[in-house]
């Protein structure tokens, strides 16, 4: 008679000795564990934690940009961005204080300030992630003055077309452009309030040489700024589910 | 190059000087050649052959001599006399006068406190030596503190020097130098880089440029300490491209340095090898800042990041990176050739050394001056500046540009130093100072480097890009006599998040001036807005938005 | 309790917010019960009353008559409701406004007339550079965007008000909606 045998694995000899790479801390006097390397966004959303954001795409690279995901760490003065900011072990941070809801508000009317934001009749009304941040982190009215710049629309583009008035210069389409499509079409000219985004070197969409049609920017973009023809106000909804199925992808690939 | 060779170099320079009996020194940096110092120099040759002196008499070209509003400016050596505002046609009577005394009508003093009141470290050999030549930098002692580095210290050793000198980086935020190089000496990477910051862009102040142009070799041995003690082989700096006169020099002196072999392979027979490239700035103030200036190194938009991760852990190319201002470079070659002791002596107990200031507006001496950290306002003002113009009313001194504050009358006898400017309001900044009177409106001050900010930011961060923007906006109204209570409150709201929410430090410094005249000159700003009124007589009143 | 008086006003809008206040439904009544309505589109007034308890204030502001009826309605109520997007933000009024006046009147009434192009100049309020929000010209003290605020939104809000309460109404609506 043999005694059958326990199934058994053979010691994962590579990680032995390695400090375990888990981490603890406290996001909003929550315990939670985190992947060292991990973002404090990506920890907070792995346990349904709120933390507003604009720039901010996962699959994309993070820049830091928008400002909305500032959160508070004890012990740190400054407010850092919690799309860029790697976990420590026991930080602690919290993401919603009067303050921080304050300046995010504070922020989204700077940025329906800058541009001509005229949600009624946008394509994107409805599906638009500048509008639905506004409502849901309380923003009921604008108090600085609207800037009204004079901006263009480039519908040049067979099948879509950029209406300069919406963009929130998040670079959204600028980095699917050229991390993930790689044709690096978009870029962005001038700088500070003139700043805007171009396809090749400010020619119009429609000849641009690099574009390959791909539509990812148009579905990336939070606002109605890119979007595609023929859509009417309220028609245009994004598909951005094609980012982590890239992912997701690649990683099995490699 | 061994020490004996920098030595005999020094020894035959010295020679050479000591067999002229006189000695003319036309200063040619920026300043002094905007008013036409460079035909003063062609003049002196030319009458010097003209008269047969040749053996007698020697011009040179030197870099800045301190007064630029007395410019063009020449020394006279050993006589020791300084004269201002020399024409073309003064300089046959400045030759009569060699032998016979000083010419009075052009003669500046010495003994003023403009002069005796300085002391000179970073500007050691400003308007001493010819810029364009290394000899008279060997001769002024140049090189000899890298060499002592390389042969008798270790890096850890440098390192040591320059914490226990507690020199503090005159960029603007005065982090402790020491305490950057080993932080980036402790990176472990065989490839480290070392960045000489000369994007040098406030408003007014033009200290680096100077040391630049009068001086380059100062920085390029700097760097080599620098790059010696944080374990790099590879230098740049970065300068703006509206500095053209520096970058003629600096890579003249890279030339130079690399010919003599301070720069290159096995520095001094040691091991040690750095090279230096020199990158030109196109012209954005934010590539001042440091992750900025990486970006546009690497050839990227020049915009920041954010920091975390540091240039000391991931810079250029992701490379750990020290980076360095031009001034903080130019006291380290002082600092190793005369001990951390001694620079430790200058200046109050946390801020040590010296302090470059471009000293400009309303004052009577306008220049660049080098005083002990911790001089007071007032010293800077009255005594070096001679006071203020036409006997006007000392209003208030802008230190640290567009990133800095307003000092008020009544802190004229705050002391210099990185503390006590931050505790007003201010920031030691890179020492851009601006002293106004009383025909200064302060909300129009304000406005000023707010439209300098708005202009300059690179829009990637909404607070800074719409923020400048709207704060710039209200101050207009403030100005043109439109502001309402209500907007001041949002004026003080929106600099509160502009400074807090900002991603690099040029949104988070921006508010400074705003918020420090609001703090300090509050009642202007309320002229302005209850009774439509500029105390100052600046602001036009009355231009309504309705019917611009 | 004796009836809450109220007022609506509509300057540079299209009504839109008013239609969206009648589409109550059965609430209307109840609403109607407790409230008079002692000014605007929906009544006979031709003068605005003192000692308005509530006022709804619909579109933009952008003429100068606005402007002043905008200050009546203001001095003479306790509080003022910003109505919809037009009131809030200028919205469609507001889309002119990245054009100088005169491009606008140009193209209103030169380029588009297709007979006796001419610019009205007289007897018509005069209109400003730029369509502006309520608040740029007087306190709000609620304000209610979408365009127009959903019928629910605006009950929402009236029962608030009645109850003698200032809601908070920023998840009751947002723009465009």
């Amino acid at each position: 008679m043999t005694i059958p045998a326990y199934p058994t694995f053979p010691r994962g000899d590579s990680e032995l000795g390695k400090p375990v790479g888990i981490l603890t801390l406290k996001i909003d006097d929550r315990d939670v564990s985190a992947r060292r390397g991990e973002t404090i966004l990506e920890v907070a959303r792995e346990n349904d934690i709120f933390i507003p954001t604009l720039c901010y795409l996962e699959g994309l690279s993070s820049l830091g940009a928008c400002r909305l995901c500032l959160v508070e760490i004890k012990g740190v003065t400054k407010l850092l961005p919690a799309c860029v900011t790697p976990v420590r072990q026991d930080m602690e941070v919290v993401t919603d204080s009067e303050r921080l809801r304050r300046y995010r508000r504070m922020i989204l009317e700077l940025i329906f300030s800058e541009r001509n934001h005229v949600c009624s009749v946008c394509v994107s009304n409805g599906h638009c992630e500048l509008q639905t941040l506004a409502q849901k982190l309380g923003m009921t009215h604008v108090r600085f003055d609207y800037l009204y710049p004079r901006l263009a629309i480039d519908a040049s583009h067979e099948r879509f077309s950029i209406d300069h008035n919406r963009c929130v210069l998040c670079m959204r389409c600028v980095r699917v452009c050229d991390e993930i499509e790689g044709a690096h079409t978009w870029d962005i000219m001038h700088r500070g309030i003139s700043a805007r985004v171009i396809t090749d070197l400010n020619q119009p969409w429609g000849e641009s040489e690099t574009c390959t049609g791909c539509s990812k920017c148009v579905q990336v973009c939070p606002t109605g700024a890119l979007s595609e023809k023929g859509k009417s106000v309220a028609e245009m909804v994004k598909h951005k589910e094609f980012l982590p199925y890239l992912q997701i992808m690649r990683r099995n690939e490699r | 190059m061994r020490l004996d060779e920098i030595r005999e170099i020094a020894r035959i320079e010295a020679d050479r000087e000591d067999g002229y009996r006189h000695r003319i020194n036309v200063c040619v940096a920026a300043g002094c050649l905007s008013c036409q110092s460079a035909s003063v120099k062609d003049a002196f040759e030319k009458e010097i052959a003209k008269r047969g002196l040749e053996n007698w008499c020697r011009v040179k070209g030197v870099g800045c001599l301190g007064l630029c509003s007395g410019g063009p400016l020449v020394a006279i050596e050993p006589a020791g006399i300084l004269y201002h505002t020399v024409s073309v046609s003064d300089v046959s009577d400045v030759l009569e006068a060699l032998d016979d005394g000083p010419l009075d009508r052009l003669v500046c003093s010495g003994e003023t406190p403009f002069f005796k009141r300085q002391k000179k470290i970073v500007l050691e050999n400003c308007g001493r030596i010819d810029p364009e030549r290394l000899e008279d930098y060997i001769a002024a002692g140049g090189y000899q503190a890298l060499h002592t580095a390389l042969t008798l210290m270790t890096p850890e050793e440098i390192t040591r020097e320059i914490e226990k000198s507690g020199l503090r980086g005159r960029g603007g935020a005065g982090f402790p130098t020491g305490l950057k190089w080993s932080t980036v000496a402790k990176a472990d990477n065989e490839t480290k880089f070392v960045i000489c910051n000369a994007d040098e862009g406030d408003p007014g102040a033009f200290m680096d440029r100077s040391v630049l142009e009068s001086d380059p070799h100062r920085v390029l041995e700097g760097m080599a300490l620098a790059a010696r003690a944080v374990g790099a082989n590879h230098g740049f700096i970065y300068v703006r491209a509206e500095y053209p006169l520096a970058v003629k020099r600096l890579k003249k002196a890279i030339a130079q340095a690399e010919h003599a072999g301070f720069l290159g392979n096995n520095i001094f027979h040691t091991p040690f090898r750095f090279d230096i490239n020199v990158r030109l700035g196109a012209g954005a103030f934010v590539c001042g800042e440091e992750t900025a200036l990486i970006a546009s190194i690497e050839g990227q938009l020049g915009r920041p990041r954010p920091r975390p991760p540091y240039p000391a852990e991931a810079g250029l190319w992701g490379y750990p990176t020290l980076i360095n201002n031009v001034e903080t470079l130019a006291n380290i070659v002082p600092i190793i050739r005369e001990g951390s002791q001694w620079f430790a002596g200058i200046g109050t107990e946390k801020s040590k050394g010296t302090k470059v200031f471009a000293l400009a507006g309303r004052v009577n001496n306008t220049g660049l001056i080098e005083v002990p950290m911790g001089t007071s306002l007032r010293e800077i003002v009255f005594e070096i500046g001679g006071g203020i113009k036409e006997g006007k009313q000392f209003k208030a001194a802008q230190t640290g540009g567009p990133s800095g504050g307003c000092i008020p009358e009544h802190s004229l006898d705050l002391p210099m130093d990185y503390e006590s400017l931050a505790q007003v309001g201010s920031i030691m900044g890179s020492g851009g100072m601006i002293v106004m009177d009383e025909t200064s409106c302060m909300v129009d001050v304000a406005r000023y480097f707010m439209e300098f900010c708005r202009s300059e930011s690179c829009g990637k961060c909404v607070p800074c890009r719409v923020g400048t923007t709207q704060i710039h906006e209200l101050l207009g109204k403030i100005t043109n006599g439109t502001g309402t209570a209500g907007d001041l409150t949002k004026l003080e709201e929106l600099c509160d998040l502009v400074k807090h929410t900002s991603l690099c430090g040029l949104g988070q410094t921006a508010p400074n001036p705003v918020m420090s005249t609001l703090r300090h000159f509050r009642e202007e700003y309320r002229a302005h807005i209850e009774d439509r009124f500029c105390p100052a007589g600046v602001c036009r009143m009355g231009r309504g938005k309705e019917g611009e | 309790m004796g009836k809450i008086r109220m007022a609506t006003s509509w300057l540079d809008g299209c009504s839109g917010c008013h239609m969206s206040l009648l589409d109550m439904d059965e609430q209307l009544i109840d609403i109607v019960g407790k409230v008079d309505i002692v000014y605007g589109p929906l009544v006979d007034a031709k003068v605005i009353p003192e000692g308005i308890d509530v006022v709804l204030v619909e579109g933009a502001v952008s003429t100068d008559a606005d402007v002043e009826k905008l200050r009546l309605l203001r001095e003479r109520s306790a509080i003022l409701v910003s109505l919809g997007d037009c009131a809030v933000t200028a919205n469609v009024p507001g889309m002119r406004n990245r054009f100088p006046l005169a491009e606008v009147l140009k193209r209103g009434y030169e380029e588009n007339a297709p007979l006796n192009a001419q610019i009205p100049r007289e007897d018509l309020p005069h209109l400003l550079d730029k369509a502006r929000p309520l608040h740029e010209f007087v306190p709000v003290d609620v304000f209610l965007p979408g365009c127009p605020p959903p019928a629910d939104a605006i009950v929402y809000m009236l029962q608030e008000l009645l109850a003698g309460r200032i809601p908070d109404l920023s998840n009751k609506s947002r723009f465009g909606a």
